[in-house]
């Protein structure tokens, strides 16, 4: 059933250089609306460093990673849309990002809640650095400091630069 | 069991006895919340009611998944808001952890310097928008 398990996806991916803007489209691809078995023993379960090292990767995979329930176009969650929301205001470079849907791999959900040591999807990595969830996203968006750390990082789409439009290759 | 549910609708019984309260969670988190980080301010919102519908909730039938949590406390000075939301989830680990018990949890975590801040910052706000609305005031 979970065939295409985030440690699979990834090292198919690992063989591929510079697979950023694919990261995005692994968990996009298949349907968000799968139902779900309920995943209370996954949940209890310790972190394998098997899924550590693929989470390793995931976080790594982008400038910018977000860990979402849906997928970016059909988000399943009203705070993962909300942290959707806020990226795409942000001009995040879609070639510099990488959202993972959750719901698609039942490890990954266990896992990268012990990974991050937060309790909540979604979750935003920026660097590979965990930077919060929704809640932190949208006052960092509100006081200005998502906008800088972006700047910093380099990772919004510069203004001019096929603004509005699907930037050229 | 059916006489905790019994007591639950008398005032008496739900003065007296954490068991038979008609929100458990809420409680817990207010117990909590107010044990560990001796709060300023401390305002709980039950947003349950708002996510009954999601396909996340299809057969749960407990009121109290969704919480929205301000908190103001000393406790928060010189720490992230990472941090911060963190000391809360930890607090909280096994009302989350539970089987139907917390499913969201939005926090707004401040110190009481950073409370005040905001509080000031809204109602300048507020006066700006009034004197524009209303350029001249007829007192």
């Amino acid at each position: 059933m979970f065939a295409r398990t985030i440690v699979s996806g990834l090292r198919r991916q690992a063989l591929r250089p510079a697979a950023t803007s694919k990261a995005a489209s692994f968990p996009a691809t298949a349907s968000p609306f799968r139902p779900q078995p309920f995943l209370s023993a996954f949940q209890a379960r310790l972190l394998s460093d098997e899924t550590r090292s693929a989470i390793d990767k995931a976080v790594a995979s982008a400038p910018v990673v977000l860990f979402m329930k849906g997928t970016p176009e059909t988000p399943a969650c009203g705070f993962s849309r909300a942290a959707i929301q806020i990226l795409g205001l942000q001009g995040v470079d879609p070639n510099a990002f990488a959202a993972f849907n959750v719901l698609e791999d039942p490890e990954l959900r266990a896992g990268i809640k012990e990974y991050s040591d937060w309790p909540t999807i979604p979750q935003l990595y920026v660097d590979k650095e965990f930077v919060g969830g929704c809640d932190i996203l949208v006052s960092m968006h509100q006081s200005g400091d998502l906008a800088k750390l972006f700047e910093e990082k380099k990772v919004v789409v510069l203004e001019g630069e096929g603004e509005g439009e699907k930037p050229s290759q | 069991m059916l006489r905790r549910y019994a007591l639950g609708f008398s005032a008496v019984g739900r003065q007296f006895s954490n068991m038979s309260s008609t929100t458990p969670l809420e409680d817990a988190i207010r117990a909590k919340i107010t044990a560990a980080f001796n709060p300023q301010t401390l305002e709980i919102y039950n947003d349950s009611h708002l996510h009954a519908h999601h396909k996340a909730m299809q057969g749960s039938t407990s009121k109290e998944t969704h919480f929205r949590l301000v908190i103001t406390s000393d406790a928060f000075a010189s720490k992230m808001q990472p941090a911060r939301h963190r000391m809360v989830y930890a607090l909280l680990r096994d009302e989350m952890a539970l089987e139907g018990g917390i499913h969201a949890l939005q926090l707004r975590t401040l110190t009481p310097e950073e409370e005040e801040r905001q509080k000031k910052k809204k109602e300048e706000e507020a006066a700006k928008a009034a004197a524009e609305a209303d350029p001249a005031p007829a007192e």
